[in-house]
Formats: structure tokens, C-alpha cells, sequence
């Protein structure tokens, strides 16, 4: 699957020739104090995320073993409204559509500003700032990771089974819309250490949506079709984005409950010598 | 009748009053009407409508109903954004109200001391008197009855109507609701063969317009006479800032989505007191649309799209033939998806596969 969607290409050739000139310039750094929490390595069952087809019907998301290596340096709350005008104020950031303040996830801000923050981020502070894939904001958020409101695999021979009960599903869950951000670290922590997860801000992905055909014995994509206009958000349930939407209200779909806001948080990628070394050079 | 006409002499309606009461038509004698049987009716709440009977039984008779107005802030949206309502019986739309042509309909309207504005209720049904507009204006603690007689099959709006500028702003509130006329003999088809609904959808679309701050943000008032002047600043332009079914986005979705069977006939009725729309079924026609709601003309047939002039309640008719997730929505799209219009059908049954199927699910392009 591909990861890096094609947009934030030029953003990041700005942003090596940026790195370059921050090393030789001495600049005014924002306090590099975003708090971290390290998630050990693990292995845990997944849903893949998009959509699956078998026999050409629709079927349950794929479920996958996903073993994280390493450990993963992610946000312990979403990016704050106040670290993120700091980017606003540095010209590297276009200013969010919603107008929280201080101490409260940014929201109103789309794939496109996340990526712009994370690149503005690691190049003032020489480290490596991204959004987190898929699988590791799951990992990330353990036992309150939902996935899709499913609706079971298609019924041959009445396609609106399906329609149905993922309507009813979802309905059942009576999540009211709980549109305004709340202070950071208002919806508690889970087992891992993070803050905030699937409280009222859905968090952008670097994962790309995904139309995928399975196998006939169900067990492999035979083909897949990549769709990196649009991301997977996560949050209370996971859904699907356009990079450029702002608020998940008015970028969801027909029928679905949209999330209440969107907003990020980001892991930081470890380094090794050679790979530290180029970027304080400017060469990564 | 002479102490209620008295108490509104004097008041901005003396002029229509007096118009009123020698345009007061000379149909059957109160004595006769006295006479008739009488039903007493419980108004429900939307979308749903009280138990009827679509072809009468017997003969006219006095059908009675009582409205309280309820004054009330609601929210209208997802964000939480307050309307300072103005309802008949607490709900927007008010109930719908059920007679056959040749029935009077006797409406008792409360307006208890709670409530801060005089109110009164204007129905489209009803000839003379501003719609009995004339004769039920009442200041809270107030309370009035009015019968007209149903002349006319059709689906009619009834709203506020309190003079002047509070027109508009209490229709724009959420004051109005629809009466149902049936033929003695119910429903026809274009060629005049009784046709029968097996459920009834009673859907009020609402414009509303709240003012917002600097900031851009929807403002909040107190009370219902804090946000006029605002208020109407908004209305003078025209552009809503939300049009809703039943009082709020998202009233009849999810958990509240109308629901049917395949197989199943439904009527929907459809109010808009002020401003014009155009409901559509997703998936779904009109088999018999009264566009204009008056059963005295032949329905339309295989409608797509209908169009309900403001002021006025229409109704489709539509056998749902195919289970799934219908969206019902007003087809100027805007309106529907981001000013609120939408609302959901849930409709369970076998898949005909004749009507529509997937030749071939999404795969990549062959080359």
C-alpha cells in the first residue's frame, strides 16, 4: 500500500531545502515540548482499512496480524490549538476553521494542514514529525480502537441487508454530535498512556483509502486500487476523508454519522546516526 | 362566539374582524351542528399522525382537538445551535390534523401564562376570518375554540398569523403544521380507483434564520423576543441559515428514520408554511403525487421530483419496491446536505434483482 500521498510531495522538497538552511542560520525554535508517550513493540489483530471485495460483493474488512518492530513516539494529545498557530504565526501553516484556543486540540483542519504542521515541526526541530499510519494509530489507541461501522459481508442476494444493518449499527451506538473541543486530556487516557482517543476529534492518518478485490479463498488482495485524495481518519469509528476537508461534518457521507471535528497528533520517527546525520545536513 | 369577537374589536385586527364577520358564511345552523357526533382526537407528534380512518364512516361529524402553544428553546443542529421556537403543541411541525370533507374540525388553542407573545392559528382549510386568524388571536393565559367546516380534500398548512411583521417571524419560529381533508370515499388514482396507504409520513420542513456574532458564530438569546430584531435582519435576506425537517437537522435519521416494508404503500405529507420546496426519494418516485395537495384533482404520476409552493402541503404517494436505505431529502441539494434538509426511510425486503443489479463491482479499469 502506498503511504505517502502524492500531494505532499513539493511540501516536502520545501521543507528539505528549509532543513538546510535552518542548520546554518540559527532560528527562534518553538519549545520542543510536545509530550511523548513510547509504545512498546506489539502485535495486535487488525481490520484493514477500506473497502473489500470478494466475488464481487462486499465484504468484512480483512482482519490482519499487524506486528509494530519497534516502539512508536506518538503525541500523547492531539496537537494543540496553541502549538499549531505557532506554525500559523510562522507563515508554514494556513490558520484552522475553527477558532479554539490555548489548550485544546486544533480542529478545523484538513490532511493538507496536518501535513504542512508536521513538516513545519520537523524542520525546526531537526527531528522526524509525521502522521502516524493506520496500524500504529491503532496500536496507539488499543482498546478504544473501534474500526468501520460494519455491516457484515454483502448478501447475494439482497445487496441492501447490508445497508441496513450497518444504518442500524451505527444508529445503535447513539453517539450524540459533541461539536466542541474540550480541554486536552478531557476524554482520559487508555492502557497505553494516550490521551484522547475516540473522544470528539478525529485524527488524520497517513493511510490512503483503498478499494481491494480479496482472493477467492479470502486470504490475499488480488487487486487494489489506492484512492491517496482521501485518508483514513480514526477516531470514535474510522471513516474516510478528502485531504482537503476541514469539517468531517460536511465531508461524510450520505448516510453515515460524521465525525464531530477533525484534528492530528503525530509520531516522531526514530532516527538512526546516518539518517540524524544527513538531516542536520540537510540531506534526508 | 359575540365575547371572543368582542375582545379582538379594538385590537389590530378590528378592520379584518369586521370583514370577518360579515363574510361568516350561512352553512348548517349551530343548531344542527350541534347535533352531530362528535370525536375527540389526540394529536400526535411528527412524523407520525394520529389513527384515521381513510374512507369515512358515516356521516359528518364535529372532530375536536386541543393545541397548547408551547414556547421553548430547541437546538436545530448537530453544533448545538438554539432556536428560541414557537410551537403548537411543542412540536415543529404542529401535529397533523385528520378529518373527511363535510366534517368540522373544533380546535381548542391554549396559551398558557408561560408563554411571553399572543398567538393565534390560521388555516388554509378554513374560509373566512384570515383563516380563523381573526378569531383566535390570545394572550397568554388565554384560551380560544374554533370550528370550521372542511370544505375542501387536501392537505392545508395552518400557522401563527399574528399581525404584521410577527407573521413571518413566528411562522420562521416553527408555528405552523398541516390539516389532512380526506374525501368521504378516500383517496383516487388519476382514473378515480380508490387507492389506500398503509402508513403516513408527516414531514415539516422548516427555513430558519439565526443571527450570528462577529465571529460568524450562531447566537444564542434568552427569550424568544431578545432575538427579533436580529432575527429579522436575517430574514430580510432571504437565505436561510438552515432548512430542516421536523424542527431539526437529522430529526428523522438514524434512530427516528421513518421506516416501511417492500410492499408497503406510504403517504407522505409535506408542509412548508413559507417558502418553496422540492422533496425527492432517492431511489424511490412519486407513483401518485398531489403536488399542490388538493385531492380534488387528479394525482401526477412517476414524479422525481415535486414541488411544494411555500404556503401550501403536498403528498406522495409511493409503494416502496426495493429494501435498503432511502434518503428523502429537498432536492436543491445545498439545502439538504448542508442546510439540513434530509431525512431517511429504513425499508426491509426481498432485493429485486430484476428492478436493479450489479453486473460488476468496482475493479480496475481493464485495459
Amino acid at each position: 500500500m502506498q503511504h505517502k500521498p502524492i500531494v505532499a510531495c513539493g511540501v516536502l522538497a520545501t521543507a528539505v531545502m528549509a532543513i538546510g538552511l535552518a542548520s546554518w542560520f540559527p532560528v527562534e525554535r518553538p519549545n520542543d515540548d510536545a509530550e511523548l508517550v513510547t509504545v512498546p513493540p506489539g502485535s495486535f489483530e487488525h481490520p484493514r482499512p477500506g473497502e473489500f471485495l470478494k466475488d464481487n460483493r462486499p465484504v468484512m474488512a480483512p482482519r490482519i496480524v499487524v506486528k509494530l518492530g519497534a516502539p512508536l513516539e506518538i503525541m500523547k494529545y492531539q496537537v494543540s490549538a496553541l502549538e499549531y498557530g505557532r506554525c500559523v504565526a510562522a507563515g508554514a501553516c494556513k490558520p484552522a476553521d475553527k477558532s479554539g484556543s490555548g489548550n485544546v486540540p486544533v480542529t478545523g483542519v484538513s490532511h493538507i494542514d496536518a501535513e504542512a504542521y508536521a513538516n513545519w515541526l520537523s524542520r525546526q526541530t531537526g527531528a522526524s514529525w509525521r502522521l502516524p499510519t493506520d496500524q500504529e494509530w491503532a496500536h496507539a489507541a488499543g482498546e478504544r480502537f473501534r474500526g468501520d461501522i460494519e455491516g457484515g459481508d454483502s448478501d447475494p442476494n439482497n445487496p441492501a441487508q447490508r445497508w441496513l444493518v450497518q444504518y442500524r449499527t451505527e444508529a445503535s451506538l447513539g453517539r450524540k454530535s459533541d461539536p466542541d473541543p474540550r480541554t486536552r486530556g478531557a476524554f482520559g487516557t487508555n492502557s497505553k498512556g494516550v490521551a484522547d482517543i475516540a473522544g470528539n476529534v478525529w485524527e488524520w492518518t497517513s493511510t490512503c483509502y483503498v478499494h481491494a478485490t480479496m482472493s477467492t479463498d479470502g486470504r490475499e488482495i488480488s487487486t487494489s486500487i489506492d484512492n491517496c485524495g482521501v485518508h483514513v481518519v480514526e477516531g470514535f469509528h474510522r471513516t474516510y476523508m478528502s485531504n482537503f476537508i476541514r469539517d468531517g461534518k460536511s465531508g461524510g457521507c450520505a448516510v453515515g454519522t460524521p465525525p464531530d471535528n477533525l484534528g492530528f497528533r503525530l509520531v516522531r520517527e526514530r532516527l538512526n546516526f546516518v539518517q540524524a546525520t544527513l538531516r542536520r545536513f540537510g540531506i534526508s | 362566539m359575540l365575547t371572543r369577537r368582542e375582545a379582538l374589536i379594538g385590537s389590530v385586527f378590528a378592520a379584518a374582524t369586521v370583514a370577518a364577520v360579515s363574510a361568516l358564511p350561512a352553512t348548517a345552523s349551530p343548531k344542527e351542528v350541534a347535533g352531530l357526533p362528535r370525536e375527540k382526537v389526540k394529536p400526535v407528534a411528527p412524523p407520525f399522525v394520529h389513527a384515521h380512518d381513510q374512507v369515512a364512516r358515516g356521516g359528518p361529524k364535529v372532530v375536536e382537538f386541543t393545541m397548547t402553544i408551547e414556547e421553548k428553546p430547541i437546538v436545530i443542529d448537530a453544533d448545538g445551535t438554539q432556536l428560541n421556537a414557537m410551537t403548537y403543541n411543542g412540536s415543529i411541525p404542529g401535529p397533523l390534523m385528520v378529518v373527511h370533507e363535510g366534517d368540522y374540525l373544533e380546535l381548542t388553542l391554549i396559551n398558557p401564562d408561560t408563554n411571553t407573545l399572543a398567538h393565534n392559528i390560521d388555516f388554509h382549510a378554513a374560509t373566512g376570518a384570515l383563516g380563523g386568524g381573526a378569531l383566535t388571536l390570545i394572550n397568554p393565559g388565554e384560551q380560544t375554540t374554533l370550528r370550521f367546516k372542511a370544505t375542501r380534500p387536501g392537505t392545508f398548512v395552518y400557522h401563527c398569523a399574528p399581525g404584521g411583521p410577527m407573521i413571518p417571524w413566528h411562522v420562521v419560529s416553527g408555528m405552523s403544521g398541516t390539516v389532512m381533508v380526506l374525501p368521504r370515499d378516500g383517496l383516487k388514482d388519476d382514473k378515480g380507483k380508490p387507492i389506500h396507504y398503509d402508513r403516513i409520513y408527516y414531514i415539516g420542513e422548516n427555513d430558519f434564520y439565526i443571527p450570528r456574532d462577529e465571529s460568524g458564530k450562531f447566537k444564542k438569546y434568552e427569550s424568544a423576543g431578545d432575538n427579533y430584531d436580529d432575527t429579522v435582519k436575517v430574514m430580510r435576506g432571504l437565505i436561510p441559515t438552515h432548512v430542516v425537517f421536523n424542527g431539526k437537522a437529522g430529526s428523522l435519521t438514524g434512530e427516528n428514520a421513518m421506516k416501511a416494508k417492500v410492499g408497503e404503500t406510504v403517504l407522505i405529507v409535506h408542509s412548508q408554511a413559507n417558502r418553496d420546496t422540492r422533496p425527492h426519494l432517492i431511489g424511490g418516485h412519486g407513483d401518485y403525487v398531489w403536488e399542490q395537495g388538493k385531492f380534488a384533482n387528479p394525482p401526477a404520476k412517476d414524479l422525481e421530483t415535486w414541488f411544494i409552493r411555500g404556503g401550501s402541503a403536498g403528498s406522495a404517494l409511493y409503494r416502496f419496491r426495493q429494501p435498503g436505505v432511502y434518503a428523502y431529502v429537498n432536492h436543491n441539494l445545498i439545502e439538504a446536505v448542508e442546510l439540513g434538509a434530509t431525512a431517511h426511510f429504513t425499508v426491509d425486503g426481498t432485493w429485486d434483482d430484476d428492478l436493479m443489479t450489479q453486473v460488476e463491482a468496482a475493479k480496475p479499469i481493464s485495459s
